[in-house]
């Protein structure tokens, strides 16, 4: 080929095709950090987590100013610090989901990745990466509070079983990977983000109304059954309504969602 | 190298592709024209795999795009620069590709050099952006992992004269070391004076493809007379088909010299007679599509 160069256009070594085939399957490791990345590099994403970060040192400052003394010990106060995370994070895996299609990134991510499942593993990889640092900034505030306590004659108690720790942790992951699912499955952040908050309280009005629903609610009101994950110990029981809940309100959207994303004409 | 076959893509009833087929080859830049609606931007997404054609295929080198590993390091993609997360920055934008292609993140300033993005503008939110800005910005993103084959749906638009004009030198200079280009327009003159060979698309189908020189060589022959009636019944009788012009000429597709011995026998005084060149392709691209391109605003 002849190489025409006019001064116009662009340096020799940058300009040009280059040998056609290079460089493999992009790999599972790469997308999800470009997930993550995603999550926090757009005003919304930063300044949710900035929230979130506050929202945690909040709770402390409250645990250490307004909680009875026999409270004031890491596990109540990690317990605690956990929750605006576990309200606000499942927002962060809405976004993450729909801004694809707001925003209409969707047409380049799948351009640049046209297998579309692969994105949405590292959208729900990425999620639940944010949970697990989520928990362990919590647990580094809430052992800073915690010596606190110790200094101002709390309880100060670091007891905290791995089976504690673990159920804190499932409860962030469980909570994000259903806005994710949310998310996936409608498509549309003020849809999704509204209707993840609405679904469960209206659950909780109508099981309060209907009895029949009531025991229904026990298996499949997802805000009740994860109640267990917070508290000091879970029974077989809990774990089993836990399961049938999180397949209704993750699994379900998820599946169908996925179906959607793999299906929807990008434009 | 891009081979579109036999590729129709259907909402309803409605045939938005109809059995579009074409080829473009490596060193050339092959104009995608036809108006608004006719299904170049639908045709362009079922070749990158983001639109499910209903019957046909579309391959890159060979391959389904969904079948390429690393699509951008193959294939540079530019379907509408205003697709891009309002909030970002435009450095940010191609650090993610960057990222998702394993490519060195010096690459980003480069591109940015190469559309001519300079470091203020790189660090603005894309929000901040004039759509020349993100054609720009676009075409940076598509040339990110230094590709053979670009696919650009209407990159001019929003570009300046000048901007057009950088264009143009950077689609050709990229064609000439051995690239392929497909680009789309609604405007012939925008393309004419870049691309090697055309495909024209009308109402989902190609009503013409081929060289250029070749096309604008095809297009006609524009003819006056000073009796324009009598010219009229003259080419009736010679079985011409006429298309009169918005200044009173005629285009007929036949070549100088038929028309010139038709009228010479009807004793005809003409005024001109010449090929129409790109006019008679506009002329032809016009009335190749303008009924369906009204039937697209009313429907």
């Amino acid at each position: 080929m002849t190489a025409v160069q006019s001064p116009q256009t662009v340096p020799a070594d940058v300009a040009g095709p280059g040998p056609g085939e290079r460089a493999g399957k992009i790999s599972m490791v790469t997308l999800t950090r470009v997930e993550l990345r995603k999550l926090a590099d757009t005003r919304s994403g930063f300044w949710m987590l900035v929230v979130i970060g506050l929202a945690g040192a909040a709770t402390a400052a409250i645990m250490l100013l307004a909680a009875p003394g026999e409270e004031q010990a890491f596990q109540p106060l990690l317990a605690f610090a956990l929750l605006p995370a576990s309200v606000l994070l499942p927002v962060l895996g809405i976004l993450s989901m729909t801004s694809e299609w707001s925003q209409r990134t969707a047409l380049t991510t799948f351009t640049l990745v046209p297998e579309r499942g692969r994105v949405i593993l590292a959208k729900l990889l990425a999620c639940v990466l944010i949970a697990v640092a989520a928990t362990v900034a919590a647990a580094a505030l809430s052992a800073v509070a915690n010596l606190i306590a110790i200094g101002i004659g709390g309880d100060g108690s670091w007891h905290l079983t791995a089976d504690q720790a673990g159920r804190l942790l499932l409860n962030q992951v469980v909570f994000v990977l259903m806005g994710t699912a949310f998310g996936a499955l409608l498509m549309n952040s003020p849809l999704a983000i509204v209707l993840f908050f609405a679904i469960p309280t209206a659950w909780t009005v109508l099981s309060s109304l209907v009895k029949w629903l009531a025991t229904a609610a026990e298996w499949i009101d997802i805000n009740m059954t994860s109640t267990p994950l917070s508290q000091p110990d879970m029974s077989a029981g809990e774990w089993a309504r836990l399961a049938v809940s999180a397949a209704v309100w993750i699994l379900l959207p998820l599946v169908a969602g996925t179906v959607r994303v793999l299906r929807r004409e990008v434009n | 190298m891009i081979s579109v076959d036999h590729l129709s893509k259907r909402y309803g009833a409605h045939p938005a592709v109809n059995d579009v087929s074409f080829t473009c080859g490596p060193g050339t830049v092959t104009g995608f024209l036809g108006p608004n609606g006719a299904g170049k931007s639908t045709t362009m997404r079922m070749i990158c795999g983001l639109t499910a054609p209903t019957s046909g295929t579309a391959t890159i080198d060979g391959r389904p795009y969904q079948r390429l590993a690393n699509p951008g390091r193959r294939i540079g993609v530019l379907l509408d620069a205003s697709a891009q997360h309002a909030g970002r920055t435009g450095r940010e934008i191609l650090t993610l590709a960057a990222m998702t292609q394993g490519l060195d993140r010096r690459r980003v300033d480069e591109s940015l050099d190469r559309v001519g993005l300079n470091n203020t503008a790189a660090k603005r939110r894309v929000k901040a952006y004039s759509l020349g800005m993100r054609q720009r910005l676009g075409l940076a993103y598509a040339l990110l992992g230094d590709p053979g084959i670009l696919i650009l749906d209407e990159p001019a638009n929003g570009l300046d004269p000048e901007g057009i004009f950088w264009m143009r030198g950077l689609l050709r200079d990229f064609a000439d070391r051995g690239g392929t280009v497909l680009l789309s327009s609604h405007l012939l003159r925008e393309v004419e004076a870049v691309a090697d060979r055309l495909v024209v698309i009308g109402g989902g189908r190609v009503v013409a493809q081929g060289d250029k020189d070749e096309l604008l060589a095809a297009s006609g022959t524009v003819v006056r007379a000073l009796d324009m009636a009598g010219l009229d019944a003259v080419l009736t009788r010679a079985g011409l088909t006429a298309v009169t012009s918005a200044d009173g000429s005629v285009v007929v597709q036949a070549d100088a010299e038929t028309i010139g011995r038709a009228a010479a026998q009807a004793a005809l005084v003409l005024l001109e007679l010449r090929p129409a060149g790109s006019g008679g392709l506009e002329q032809m691209f016009l009335t190749l599509t303008a009924g369906d391109s009204v039937k697209e605003a009313v429907r």
